[in-house]
């Protein structure tokens, strides 16, 4: 069993927890993810590692209270256990296999939105230990949805902080930030952009715009997250590659977004139908 | 004479009562039938099903003990080469095999072999399931078993027989591999069959860690240097599905047989209470002819929806086997033969609104000696359909193969092995799917078989 240890929220649909997994502590790596199952009559839902701690054998996962799957996570407490945990999922970031050589020649630009946030951070903590020039932003609605903002000034070099209603940093979004902090003077040879597949979308064409290598996170559909099922196949430069196994990070220049978008949709009516259905019975009355 | 007897039938599920729930089709023999179809054997002085089977289970002698009433004695029997037998008399190709090379088969029906095994399997096991656990003095040696599917059971449990320290390392949370999330309730009972096998396994003393992707969450060196194992046996399977590579199969409403599979089968969509979300629809097309295929399209039948299968040759050459085309085609399943999709058309919103098809027509036999089929020319045409599932095979999965050094694979992505199992790096064995390509569960058996004694004799070697 894989039991939590500590819990908080962090909005108040964003959840962190850290979970004892010691096998996939000392495995994981910038980039890679793993699937939580709740319980027994759960699915297999992926989720960004946010962090890991070999030594104390613990993973730290960010969730979003989306639908029944994750609300049923979020509701567990510390002292509970999840049924299941598994991973590391997926390659890790390109960054973690480069040459020292490679990795001093970049500049690296790390976009962030929502909860995608979590995700940016272990690889903004990689690059920052590794002596990697790293910049950071962090977009969100509005500034009580905000992230990971002290966690992340501690582990870049300039963190830029923006929200669409101005509450808090530049007001305006992840695009808009982008394309001032380059106009500021700031230079980078590599974004990565983690967030919901239509900011992904957008900030990559930004990227484009001012001829900035991009690389996304691709939060796709899985079951299995080993290759076996094809729900999370994405169409990559023409070519259809498993984000579970080949991903989750591609060329964002490559990725066929709109497709991508209506196959993360694929279960919507049969969700909205459990949703309604749904009784979450799990951490009450404990 | 034992021969004028005829072969006892097997009582079933009405189909029509069938294609609405996921209770098992076959409800197999009762002891009265079970007796009866046993006192058909001849007890052959060379008894040719022993050495049809892949393991070679003694056909002969748990047949005769059943003949003669004493159940417990035929189970134990079976226990000296199978792990897994009310599994095997519920899946194996018995016609192919055992009953197939029955001396009875030749001028009559062949003794049920497959449902006796069942029979006395589950008999057994509903007494309170007295498996004869061999008490074998522990060796401590560390064997690690990769992939809990058949071929890795069967390794397992006679390595564990023989006083191995056996440990699986299962991907996925439940054991079983394709017995779990392959092959549908209807045909093979998770917890009332499938979980109680996996128990006695367990009982023999071998270890199941689920949750552990070799390959991503350790590696085989990990294993090898860190913990202690000194050989160890790939049974990974054949887990990645194919595709066809024609336009639209990226739409919304086309899944794999096995995403299909797997939500209902390991992630249970069927029932009720759990959340997994599965779409059939109205209309379902099932593109391949193969047990998967057939699985798939009665999956989709009892979800509510009006199931076709559309196979490019006719149903002489359907690879399934024939009591799985019968139950389909009883239950309702319509068989589209020679007809070859071509492209899955979309609506507005990147659905599937139909599978376009070509005609086809038998050609010359190909390598296979199978005619190959030839399309018609300006023979396309729509079969509307809400849902597509592609069923048309499987192969290894690299994970293994990429992160190990010196694993050989062939072209086709299998590991290179010699019939005892041994791949091209010593201490590592393996067998079944991961080695052969898609195959049947008990080849799988058979391989891992091999490869506990090729291990036993690499391990007292060392």
């Amino acid at each position: 069993m894989y039991q939590i240890l500590t819990k908080e929220m962090l909005t108040p649909t964003i959840c962190r927890m850290s979970v004892r997994a010691p096998r996939l502590a000392a495995a994981a790596q910038p980039g890679q993810f793993l699937i939580v199952r709740a319980d027994e009559k759960g699915e297999r839902i992926p989720l960004t590692i946010s962090d890991y701690d070999a030594g104390r054998g613990t993973v730290t996962i960010v969730t979003q209270k989306i639908g029944a799957s994750s609300s049923d996570i979020i509701a567990f407490e510390p002292g509970e256990a999840f049924a299941d945990v598994v991973g590391p999922l997926g390659l890790p970031s390109e960054f973690v296999n480069m040459s020292p050589d490679e990795l001093s020649r970049q500049r690296y630009i790390l976009i962030a939105g929502g909860v995608g946030t979590a995700p940016v951070y272990p690889q903004a903590k990689w690059l920052k230990a590794h002596g990697v020039p790293v910049d950071v932003i962090i977009g969100a609605k509005t500034k009580d949805l905000l992230i990971y903002v002290e966690e992340m000034r501690a582990v870049c070099d300039n963190l830029f902080i923006c929200t669409d209603d101005g509450s808090a940093g530049f007001k305006g979004m992840g695009t808009n930030m982008l394309e001032k902090v380059v106009a500021d003077g700031h230079s980078y040879t590599q974004a990565v952009i983690i967030g919901p597949m239509i900011m992904m979308k957008f900030t990559t064409l930004t990227c484009r715009k001012l001829g900035i290598p991009a690389v996304v996170s691709l939060n796709t559909l899985m079951v299995d997250g080993t290759g076996m099922c094809g729900a999370c196949r994405v169409s990559v430069g023409g070519k259809t590659r498993f984000a579970c196994v080949e991903g989750p990070e591609f060329d964002g220049y490559e990725v066929d977004f709109d497709e991508a978008m209506r196959r993360q949709g694929q279960y919507k009516a049969e969700e909205a139908e459990a949703n309604e259905k749904h009784v979450c019975k799990i951490g009450r009355g404990k | 004479m034992a021969n004028k007897i005829p072969r006892v039938p097997v009582r079933e599920q009405d189909p029509k009562v069938r294609a609405t729930n996921f209770e098992e089709v076959c409800y197999g023999y009762n002891k009265e039938e079970a007796l009866l179809e046993a006192s058909r054997c001849l007890n052959c002085r060379n008894p040719r099903c022993m050495t049809a089977c892949p393991v070679n289970l003694q056909i002969p002698r748990f047949i005769a003990q059943l003949a003669a009433g004493d159940i417990a004695a035929a189970a134990a029997v079976i226990a000296e080469d199978s792990s897994l037998p009310a599994v095997c008399g519920r899946v194996c190709p018995q016609e192919t095999q055992c009953e197939g090379s029955c001396i009875l088969g030749v001028k009559g029906e062949p003794v049920a072999i497959g449902k006796l095994e069942r029979f006395v399997a589950d008999y057994n096991r509903e007494q309170g399931g007295n498996q004869p656990v061999q008490a074998i003095a522990a060796n401590g040696r560390k064997v690690a078993v990769i992939g809990s599917g058949p071929a890795g059971l069967a390794c397992a449990s006679d390595l564990a027989k023989w006083g191995y320290d056996v440990t699986i390392f299962e991907a996925l949370h439940k054991p079983g591999g394709v017995l779990e999330y392959g092959i549908p309730e209807f045909r093979l009972p998770k917890e009332k069959v499938l979980a109680r096998e996996i128990d006695a396994v367990r009982r023999l003393g071998v270890k199941i860690e689920t949750n552990v992707i070799v390959g991503r969450t350790i590696t085989i060196d990990d294993l090898m240097d860190k913990e202690g194992f000194e050989a160890i046996f790939v049974g990974t399977g054949a887990g990645l599905p194919k595709f066809m590579n024609i336009p639209g199969e990226n739409l919304c409403g086309v899944f794999s047989a096995n995403e299909f599979l797997t939500r209902n089968n390991l992630m249970k969509a069927w029932r009720e209470d759990y959340l997994t979300p599965i779409h059939a629809g109205k209309k379902v097309c099932v593109v391949g002819g193969g047990n998967v295929a057939m699985d798939a399209a009665r999956t989709a039948l009892r979800l509510g929806a009006d199931v076709h299968i559309v196979y490019r040759r006719t149903e002489a050459e359907l690879p399934a086997r024939r009591e799985e085309v019968h139950h389909a085609a009883e239950e309702g399943i319509i068989f589209d033969m020679l007809t070859n999709p071509v492209e899955i058309l979309g609506d507005e919103r990147g659905w599937v609104r139909a599978l376009k098809c070509i005609r086809m027509e038998l050609g010359e036999p190909d390598e296979s000696g199978r005619r190959s089929p030839v399309p018609i020319p300006g023979s396309e045409f729509e079969i509307p359909t809400e849902t597509v599932i592609m069923a048309l095979g499987t192969s290894p999965n690299p994970l293994i193969s990429k992160t190990t050094q010196g694993l050989e694979t062939t072209r086709r992505g299998c590991l290179v092995a010699s019939e005892e199992g041994a791949t091209t790096r010593p201490g590592i064995f393996a067998g079944g799917d991961a080695v052969t390509g898609a195959a049947t569960v008990i080849l799988a058996m058979g391989a891992g078989r091999r490869a506990a004694k090729a291990i036993d004799d690499y391990l007292k070697a060392k």
